[in-house]
This record gives C-alpha cells, structure tokens and sequence, in this order.
C-alpha cells in the first residue's frame, strides 16, 4: 500500500469511525452511570436514519433533518429508559439487559412492518463535490461527516466537564448511591444520559444513511454491535475512551478491506475486540473496575 | 426535629431494622452506636430515604419523609455524610462541593456556601482544583464533612467519621463536629469508637442486630456495664 492509499484510507477510516464513535458514546455513558449495556440503543440509531430521511424527503435540508432525528431519538430513549429499564432498576442486573434486548426486536419489528425490510435510498441532498487535498480526496457527504461528529463530540464533552447536569452525571457515574444522598435526581440524570446518548447515536444515524444511500430497519444492528466494541475497545464507562475505540475500528476496518480483507469486514472489528481485551482486559482508557465494599 | 417511629426495613428476606424509634431534638449531637452490621448504616439510609422503611414512620420538622426520595430529603435540610468518606475520586474538591450544593438554586447561594466551607477547612480551599481521590484520609473526612454542609443541612447525619483516621485526626474531626454543633447544627452521629462518641453526645441509643436495646443520656450510657463491657472495651 502506498502513501497515498494509506492517507485516503485512514481519511475513509475516520469519517466511518467517527460514526461507530457517535454510537459508541451512548453505550459507553449509559453503561458508566446504570451499568447496563443498552441493546437497543443500535435501534436508537436506526430510527434515527429513518427520521431524518422522513424529514429529507419531505424537503428539508440535511441538517433540519438531522436536528429532527436528535429530537425525536431523544424523546423515543427517555420513554424506553421510562417504561422498559426504570421498573427493572432494583431487580438483578440480567433482567434491564433482558429488557433492551426486548425493546431492540421490538423496534426493528416495528420498522420492518412500517417500512418492509428492504434498504430505502436516501435522496442526495447535498452537492457531492470530491475536493482534492495535496494527496487524498475527501467528499462534502465526508466534510459533514467529520464537522457534525466533532461539533457533536466537543458538545458533549463541555456539558459534561462543565454543566451542573454534566458533573451529576460524573458523579453519579462514579457512585450513584453517594450521588443520591447528595440530592442529585438520580432519576433526572439516567433520563438525561439516555438523551445525551439518543441525540448522537440519531445524528450517526442520519449521516450513515447519507454515506451509504441506504436507510433500512435492521441497520442498526451491526453498527451497533460494532459500536459497542468500539465503546468495549476504548474502556466501557469512558467517554473518551469511546471516541478513541470507534476512530481505532473505524480505521482498522477500512485499512483491513483496502489490504484484501474485505469479505472479512465485519469480522476485523471483533477480531481486534478480543485482540485488546487479551492484553488490557478493562480496554485501552478504562479503569480496571474497582470492587466496592 | 426528628423522630423515628417503629421502623422495620427489609433487605429482600432479611430483616435489617425491627421497630426502631429514636428522636433527635434541635440543638442535640445524639450517638448511635453498635456493632459492625447492627444496622447504623442502615438507619441513616432510610432517615436519608436511599431505603425505604417496609412500616413505621419518620417525622422531620413535622413532616413525614419515610416515602420521599433522597433529593427532596435533601432539599429539607437533612444532610449526610457517608460512610468510608464517599468523595467523588475523580472530580476536583471544587465539584465535590459543589455536588454537595445540587438542591441548592442559584450560583450565589453556593458561592456562599463553598466560602463558608473554605473558612472552615481552608485545606481544601489551598486543594480546590485538586482531585478528591488524591488527597489524604483526614482531608477527604474534611471533604465529606463540607460536602454535607453545602445544602446548609439543619441535621447532619454523619456516618461513621472517624474510620480509618488516625487518632490525631479523629481527635480533629470530633473537634469540628462539636464546633458545627455549637454554630447550630443538630447531629446524628453513627460511631464504632463509641468512646468518642458518647464523649461529645448528650443523649445516646445502642442498636443490636436491628433493635434499640439501650437508650439515656450520654454520660449513663458511658457508665453501663453492658455497654462498656460490650462497646468500650472495659
């Protein structure tokens, strides 16, 4: 591989994985603060796709669409956090787990029944100039790609660092119960993690089907499970750690297709799970868990 | 100010509190002590609402708090610093207090209330920006203590204070629990040392296996066969 492949690839490497990072952060938050891995959030993500395509067709520019998608998502995850986790919140951990696999068939039955299972094209709705930049290519669909993801990551981590709902959620990560006898709404703050995470994973969704062309119900489930490796890779519980884990994927996915792997696509990405967790078994910014007394 | 009346908890099939009633007046430091597992923790919990009572009730300034949840206990003016410390590792001193303040609305109140803290322990005002995780046992009970005072609590629960410190600085922290007492805070204090407890309450209850078995002023309580047999090492 020369120079200038290598270049482009990490350059398609990193657009792809910002979006697995996108994903990657509402696992990676929702796990930190309840410690459940949320399998419905891949469908999250998919419903996303869809109501920015809803919003697309009906005209609108991509990022009305995209705004539409967040808002949406964010209402669908707080009621899914409402009716299917918080009656489970006392009982064993197994059965919220249980639960968001649930409410993960449930919605891709849903859509499957809404809008049959065939992959839908999204419209071009923007200008796909490729401008070239010294040796590599990069598109305008890529240009969005990267700007919204960034704008998006940089978002989120203010509102953690420095907003008075950011440090709950710190806090509450870190140790719920003290959390909870310092008057934090814990219930406020779960509620907002599963929004903070919806509103990524919908704008993932969004420029994934804008990328690909392609909108169907059970997208979400690869890239989901491929995201939640990325949050796995980086350190479940670690924000930053998230966005590390799904750049790391989304490069060694790209470089792995371009140097001949490519019917072993899906399969680099848990291949290099299980190559990580052999040498830092708590993933490459995560704490080794602490037992508490 | 407050008062506990027949409160059993469960935890699943066990049961952690029979019956407990205690009372606590304004202006009192009252010492609850007992064994390891006796249900001290347990008692605070449930006043603090993080466990909820199966029966009984339990009257803060004439209201009943046994169903509310913890931030709206908060909110009321009861404060809580738990046991083994409990700081926020991984956030500064700043943030620590300033989680200690989340009921409270309006930055200015909390300025108030952070400057307060930093009079007192000026430790952690030299510390501010340093992690919580990163400072010694006495400045994280120091810590904990400011933390509890930042929703400016008219009862301060205080778990266990004095664990893990060494005698100097359990000598210290008993100090300012008297010290926040005499500026007018009432104080539910669950000890071990039941020695230091019993030296700076004015009234006290033994708590065994989930139940009151011996209440009465500090000073008789100090003097009880039983209790000293048991509890003061005599």
């Amino acid at each position: 591989m020369d120079l200038q492949t290598l270049l482009q690839q990490m350059i398609n490497g990193i657009t792809l994985g910002s979006t697995y990072a996108l994903i990657a952060l509402g696992y990676t938050m929702v796990y930190g603060i309840i410690k459940l891995i949320n399998f419905a959030h891949g469908d999250v993500y998919m419903l996303g796709a869809f109501v920015g395509l809803a919003v697309v067709l009906m005209g609108a520019n991509i990022w009305l669409a995209i705004f539409v998608a967040m808002l949406a998502c964010l209402c669908v995850a707080v009621t899914i956090e409402r009716v299917a986790y918080r009656p489970l919140r006392s009982s064993i951990r197994l059965a919220p787990l249980i639960s968001s696999i649930g409410v993960s068939i449930f919605l891709q039955t849903l859509m499957t029944l809404l809008k049959g299972p065939q992959p839908v094209g999204f419209p071009q709705v923007v200008t796909n100039t490729i401008y070239t930049v010294g040796l590599v290519k990069i598109s305008t669909v890529q240009i969005i790609i990267l700007v919204v993801a960034a704008v998006l990551m940089i978002g989120l981590q203010l509102v953690i660092k420095r907003t008075k709902m950011g440090k709950a959620m710190r806090a509450t990560s870190e140790d719920l119960r003290t959390a909870s006898l310092m008057g934090i709404n814990v219930n406020a703050v779960i509620s907002f993690t599963f929004a903070l995470g919806a509103v990524m994973a919908a704008a993932g969704g969004v420029l994934v089907g804008m990328y690909f062309n392609s909108v169907f119900p059970l997208m979400g489930v690869m890239a989901g499970l491929k995201a939640f490796c990325a949050a796995v890779v980086g350190g479940i519980g670690s924000v930053p750690g998230a966005v590390l884990g799904g750049l790391f994927l989304g490069v060694a996915e790209v470089l792995g297709v371009a140097a001949g792997l490519g019917s072993y696509r899906d399969a680099i990405a848990f291949g290099l799970l299980i190559l990580v967790l052999l040498f830092r078994p708590s993933g490459l910014l995560g704490q080794p868990e602490q037992r508490k007394v | 100010m407050l008062e506990l009346n027949g409160v059993s908890v469960n935890y699943g099939a066990v049961q952690a509190l029979t019956d407990v009633s205690l009372t606590v007046e304004q202006g009192e430091i009252v010492a609850l002590i007992g064994a390891n597992g006796a249900g001290k923790s347990t008692t605070l919990w449930t006043i603090s609402g993080l466990v909820r009572p199966r029966r009984g009730r339990i009257i803060f300034d004439g209201q009943d708090i046994a169903r509310m949840s913890p931030n709206r206990i908060v909110a009321l003016g009861i404060g809580h610093v738990p046991e083994g410390r409990r700081v926020f590792a991984t956030m500064s001193v700043q943030e620590n207090l300033e989680m200690g303040a989340y009921v409270t609305k309006g930055g200015r109140k909390m300025r108030e209330a952070m400057r307060r803290v930093f009079d007192r322990f000026p430790r952690l005002e030299e510390r501010k920006n340093q992690l919580a995780g990163t400072l010694s046992g006495g400045e994280q009970q120091m810590l904990a203590i400011g933390r509890a005072l930042m929703s400016r609590p008219k009862l301060l629960l205080m778990d266990e204070p004095s664990m893990g410190l060494a005698p100097m600085l359990v000598r210290e922290i008993f100090a300012i629990i008297r010290e926040l007492n005499a500026q007018g805070t009432t104080i539910l204090l669950v000890e071990q040392n039941a020695h230091m407890a019993l030296s700076i309450a004015q009234r006290g209850y033994v708590l065994e296996t989930g139940s009151i078995t011996l209440t009465g002023p500090a000073v008789e309580l100090a003097g009880n066969p039983e209790v000293r047999r048991a509890y003061l090492g005599a």
